[in-house]
C-alpha cells in the first residue's frame, strides 16, 4: 500500500461527493423559486440511496467477477462489502475500501445528472424509484464495461476478467465520458419524453430564479471534478498531474468559447453561459484527460462547449422539455469528449496512443465511436423502458394543479424563500 | 390634504428622498412596484433562448400633504425623477378624505 496514493484517494474521494450537491445548487439557481427544493432534493437523496444500494450489491455488480461477456459483475461476490475491508485488501497500491468508496460517488453524481431533464414535474417516490432501478440496470453494468479492467497475475495471464469496452474494445475514457456523461444524457432524454413538457413549457419564460446560485454550483463543480478527473490515475503520480492540468485548460477554453458565441450571437457574455461552458469543458475532457496534451484539452473544451452552446437552443425547436440541458450539455459535451479522443490522442500524453490527427490513423477513432454508440443505445433503451414502466404503475408525473402551485409546497411542504420585509409567513402552528 | 403618488425608476429612490426631506416632507411610504408604461419591456438572454420581460421594477412613493404644499411637492418629485428617457414614471395627486395618526389620535392636517 501507498499511503501518498492513499491520501490523494480520500481526498479525491471527498471531492467527487462534493460534486453532488454543488450540482444541486448549479441545477437548483436554474429553476424556478417554487421548484428549487424539490431540484436539489433531487440530487442530495441520490447520495443516500446510492451510497446504501453502491455498498449492497451495486459495487459488486460493477467491479465482481464478471459473468460473462464483459457485461456485469456478480451482485454477491461483494454484497455489503464484507470481503473488501481487511488491512490486506488493496487495489493496486490502494485500499479496496477506499476505491470502492471512491467509484460510489461516480454512481451518486451520474443518476443525479439525469434529474435536470424533469424540473418541476416529476413525483419523489417514483424519481426515488427510479434512481435504485436505473443505477442496477444501467449503471452498474456501464460502469462495469467501462471501468472494470482485467485483473492479472504476475505473469500477465488474466484471472479476473473485467468490462469488454474497457479491455476486448480497449476504448479510452479516462474518467466516464461514456459511463457517466453519455449515459446521463441520453437517459435524460429518455426521461424528458417519457414525462413530456411541463405545464406553459414554450409559452411562459421558464427563467432561472437564482444565478448566483448557479455560479456557486458551477464553482463547486470544477473543484470536485479534480477529485473526479485526477483521482481517476488512481495515485498521487504524473498522470494526475498532466489530468489536472487538462481539466483547467480545457474548462477555461470552453467557458471563453461559449461566452464567444453568445456575444456574437445574443449580443451579450451571461453569467449562465460562463456556468454552461465551464460544465461543458470539464463533461469533454473527463474521458480525453488522459490521452491529450494541453493544446489538445484546449480544442476539445473549445469545440465541445460550442456546440453545446448551440444544441442548447434546440430543444425548443424539436420540442422536447430537457428543462436544464442534461442533453445539451452531457450527452453532446460527452459524446464529442469521448470521439475526439480519436482524434486528438498523442503518445506524449499519459495514455501514450495517437489519434488520427497525430498520425495514429483511424483505428482509435473507430473504437471511440463504438464504445459510445453502445453506452448511447443500451441506456435510451433500458431508461426508456424503465421510466415508462413506472409511469404506467405509479405514475412518474404530479398533477398538472401540483405543478402550477409549485412542486416544493405539494410534495415536501416547503417554500424555500422567506424574503421580505415581513420577515415570516403570517400564521400560527398547526396542531 | 392630499396623497402623491409617484411611480419613478428605482435608481432615482435617493435623490426623489434627498430632495423630498430637503423640501420639508415630514414623511413617506416607499414600495417595489412593478408595471410598464410607453417604456414596455425588455429583453433576457438565457442559455441562446430571448424571454421578454415585460413588467419593469419601479418604485412607488407615496407621501400625504396639506393643500397648500401639493403643486411644490409634485414639482419637488418630477425634478428629482427625471432623466429625460421613456420610463421615468408618473406622479398624480389624489384627494384624502381624513387622516388620523395612531399615536396621539390627532387628525386632519396636524396627523400629516
Amino acid at each position: 500500500m501507498d499511503t501518498g496514493d492513499t491520501a490523494w484517494m480520500l481526498i479525491s474521494t471527498a471531492l467527487v461527493l462534493l460534486m453532488t450537491p454543488g450540482l444541486a445548487m448549479f441545477y437548483g439557481g436554474m429553476v424556478r423559486a417554487k421548484g428549487v427544493l424539490n431540484m436539489m432534493m433531487m440530487s442530495f437523496v441520490s447520495m443516500g440511496l446510492v451510497a446504501v444500494v453502491w455498498t449492497l450489491y451495486g459495487y459488486s455488480m460493477t467491479f465482481g467477477k464478471d459473468l460473462g461477456g464483459g457485461l456485469v459483475g456478480d451482485p454477491t461476490e461483494s454484497f455489503g462489502l464484507t470481503n473488501i475491508i481487511s488491512a490486506d485488501s488493496l487495489f493496486g497500491t490502494i485500499p479496496t475500501a477506499v476505491f470502492a468508496v471512491f467509484q460510489m460517488m461516480f454512481a451518486i453524481i451520474t443518476v443525479a445528472l439525469i434529474s435536470g431533464a424533469i424540473a418541476d414535474r416529476a413525483k419523489f417516490g417514483a424519481w426515488i424509484l427510479f434512481v435504485i432501478i436505473w443505477v442496477t440496470l444501467v449503471y452498474f453494468p456501464v460502469a462495469h464495461w467501462v471501468f472494470d479492467f482485467d485483473g492479472k497475475d504476475e505473469a500477465g495471464n488474466v484471472v479476473d476478467p473485467g468490462g469488454w469496452i474497457a479491455n476486448d474494445l480497449a476504448a479510452i475514457d479516462f474518467a466516464g465520458g461514456t459511463a457517466v456523461h453519455i449515459n446521463a444524457g441520453i437517459a435524460a432524454l429518455a426521461l424528458a419524453l417519457v414525462l413530456g413538457k411541463r405545464v406553459g413549457f414554450g409559452r411562459e419564460p421558464f427563467k432561472p430564479h437564482n444565478l448566483t446560485l448557479v455560479m456557486l454550483g458551477a464553482a463547486l463543480l470544477w473543484f470536485g471534478w479534480f477529485g473526479f478527473n485526477a483521482g481517476s490515475a488512481v495515485a498521487a503520480n504524473a498522470t494526475a498531474g498532466v489530468v489536472f492540468l487538462n481539466t483547467v485548460v480545457a474548462t477555461g477554453a470552453a467557458m471563453l468559447s461559449w461566452l464567444l458565441v453568445e456575444r456574437v450571437r445574443n449580443g451579450h457574455a451571461t453569467s449562465l453561459g460562463a456556468a454552461s461552458g465551464i460544465i461543458a469543458g470539464l463533461v469533454a475532457i473527463t474521458p480525453a484527460c488522459s490521452a491529450v496534451d494541453p493544446l489538445g484539452a484546449m480544442a476539445i473544451g473549445a469545440i465541445a462547449s460550442a456546440a453545446c452552446a448551440i444544441a442548447v437552443s434546440l430543444k425548443y425547436k424539436i420540442g422536447y422539455d430537457d428543462s436544464l440541458d442534461v442533453v445539451g450539455l452531457h450527452l453532446v459535451a460527452g459524446l464529442i469528449g469521448s470521439i475526439f479522443i480519436g482524434l486528438f490522442a498523442t503518445s506524449a500524453a499519459p495514455a501514450a496512443v495517437d489519434g488520427l490527427l497525430y498520425g495514429g490513423g483511424t483505428e482509435l477513432l473507430v473504437k471511440q465511436i463504438v464504445a459510445s454508440g453502445a453506452v448511447l443505445a443500451y441506456s435510451f433503451i433500458v431508461t426508456y423502458l424503465i421510466a415508462l414502466a413506472i409511469d404506467k404503475t405509479i405514475g412518474f408525473r404530479i398533477t398538472a394543479d401540483a405543478e402550477v402551485t409549485g412542486i416544493d409546497l405539494v410534495v415536501h411542504a416547503e417554500s424555500s424563500y422567506e424574503i421580505g420585509s415581513q420577515g415570516a409567513t403570517r400564521g400560527g402552528y398547526a396542531s | 390634504m392630499k396623497l402623491i403618488t409617484a411611480i419613478i425608476k428605482p435608481a432615482k429612490l435617493e435623490e426623489v428622498k434627498h430632495a423630498l426631506t430637503e423640501h420639508g416632507v415630514a414623511g413617506m411610504t416607499v414600495s417595489d412596484v412593478s408595471g410598464f408604461g410607453r417604456q414596455r419591456g425588455h429583453t433576457e438572454v438565457y442559455r441562446g433562448t430571448s424571454y421578454t420581460v415585460d413588467l419593469l421594477a419601479k418604485i412607488r412613493i407615496e407621501v400625504l400633504v396639506d393643500d397648500k404644499d401639493v403643486t411644490a411637492t409634485v414639482e419637488t418629485i418630477a425634478k428629482a425623477a427625471s432623466t429625460g428617457s421613456v420610463g421615468d414614471g408618473k406622479v398624480w395627486v389624489t384627494p384624502v378624505e381624513s387622516v388620523v395618526r395612531v399615536r396621539t389620535g390627532e387628525t386632519g392636517a396636524s396627523a400629516i
